[in-house]
């Protein structure tokens, strides 16, 4: 069923909130632009723990995982996050992270397994790009 | 690697499962003979549709029936289809926001699906992917659909229960006689009830639903609509949720008590839709062929010139199939 005029599979991506932390407007423009791209977003909403993304995203199989964070508690859910998604056995997954996030902790995160860090002023097409770049391809 | 999945996520490695249900979802070879195996161990669980207009409030009362099942300790799954871009193929799948309470719990399994193009409210893999969860050990399966209009009623061809969700500010009694949604439905549900106007609505809909019962009675073997049950709930505060998973409870106990276990023919519905379905898919992929694809574009130039009439093209392909494949 390789078949070239069947159509790919949609890349699925998970958009997650962690932490306590009220504002969703990027996170929201963010999926809705992913999906302008031709990406299937799924959206779990605000005020999510590491435990309730890393089941979401068990459960949704997805790609990517997205992590928008503005409440500075990024250097303890973020590693949090990756630490659970490898215990599930899930490094296939791409997790990358945006938000407001100060370029001295991005080592750190990049270390614990955030493939990437997106600060403000990110473009949704970049963000597709590096997705599309570097999503693990998987055996069918 | 497929029979491998399958046991696994049989076994209970919800891991497993949610890559069955990819395979499933992207109709590959593997999820094809996935479901070899687990369909015929599927068959015991409670399919329920619910559908309804967006904004109804049906992702909160499944999350809220779910969080009811849960206080008896069963296991549920849900599907939640949401639409697909017809542009760019992409989807915002927001259903989760309101059943996120119940992440973390592993007797709890929700799974997204975008529409992928497929019209009637559900993905062409759904039937499919609840065949999955049912054969996984999941008595209990919500099936949610986009938020439909006035006739999207698909869902009722493959649920064994179908539940439309109504809010108070649902219309008029006329929008309760029309054609369409309601006639599917087995229970109508108008939810938030908290709201003002919600008791009115229900009483409209019992008169406006009952009204024919007595013709139907005097016309013997003709096609009726059924006559739903009118229930009302608020998934925000819980009213009702609890009598509504007790009648659905109800309703499947005496589907399955019943002599042949499917006395209104919704598995036989359901066996239906999917057979359709996997025709038309097989019919499409064997198309595919460069030799044939070339000649449904012809027909379809020729067709979009109005040289030819569609019945002809159509024909003209079905006997293009019936010659040996590469040919």
């Amino acid at each position: 069923m390789s078949d070239q005029n069947v159509p790919a599979r949609p890349i699925k991506v998970l958009i997650a909130k962690p932490g306590l932390d009220g504002h969703d407007r990027g996170a929201k423009v963010l999926a809705r632009g992913l999906r302008d791209e031709g990406f299937e977003v799924i959206y779990t909403g605000l005020r999510q723990t590491p435990e309730m993304i890393v089941s979401a995203a068990l459960q949704e199989d997805v790609d990517v995982v997205g992590l928008s964070i503005l409440s500075g508690a990024h250097m303890t859910l973020l590693p949090r996050v990756t630490a659970m998604l490898h215990d599930q056995g899930m490094d296939d997954v791409l997790v990358t992270a945006g938000g407001i996030i100060p370029d001295d902790d991005i080592p750190a995160l990049e270390a614990a397994g955030v493939a990437r860090v997106f600060g403000p002023g990110t473009t949704i097409r970049e963000v597709a790009h590096f997705i599309r770049e570097n999503i693990h391809s998987r055996a069918a | 690697m497929s029979a491998e999945l399958v046991e696994h996520a049989r076994a209970g490695d919800r891991r497993a499962l949610a890559r069955l249900l990819t395979e499933i979802e992207n109709r590959t070879a593997a999820g094809e003979a996935a479901l070899r195996v687990l369909y015929p161990l599927a068959g015991q669980a409670h399919l329920v549709g619910v559908t309804g207009a967006p904004g109804s409030g049906k992702s909160t009362l499944v999350a809220a029936l779910v969080g009811q099942a849960r206080a008896s300790s069963r296991a549920v799954a849900v599907l939640a289809i949401d639409p697909s871009s017809p542009i760019t193929g992409g989807a915002i799948l927001g259903d989760r926001v309101r059943m996120q309470v119940h992440a973390g719990d592993r007797d709890v399994f929700i799974r997204s699906m975008a529409s992928r193009g497929h019209a009637g409210g559900l993905a062409a893999s759904t039937v499919a992917a609840a065949a999955a969860l049912d054969a996984c050990g999941f008595p209990l399966i919500f099936i949610e659909t986009v938020g439909t209009g006035q006739s999207e009623v698909e869902i009722a061809a493959i649920a064994d229960t179908t539940v439309v969700v109504q809010s108070p500010e649902m219309g008029d009694e006329v929008q309760a006689i029309k054609a369409g949604l309601l006639e599917v439905a087995d229970i109508v549900v108008v939810n938030k009830s908290d709201r003002p106007g919600a008791d009115r609505a229900a009483a409209q809909l019992r008169a406006m639903l009952t009204v024919g019962a007595q013709h139907d009675r005097a016309a013997g073997d003709r096609p009726r609509p059924k006559r739903p049950l009118v229930m009302l709930t608020s998934a925000l505060t819980g009213a009702g949720v609890a009598e509504l998973l007790a009648t659905l409870d109800r309703r499947e106990a005496a589907r399955r008590s019943a002599p042949g276990g499917d006395p209104d023919g919704a598995a036989l519905k359901r066996a239906e839709a999917q057979l359709a379905g996997i025709l038309a898919q097989r019919m499409a992929e064997r198309l595919r062929t460069p030799e044939r694809a070339a000649q449904r574009d012809a027909a379809l130039r020729a067709l979009a010139g109005h040289e030819t009439d569609p019945f002809a093209a159509a024909d003209r392909l079905l006997a293009l199939l019936s010659e040996p494949a590469g040919g």
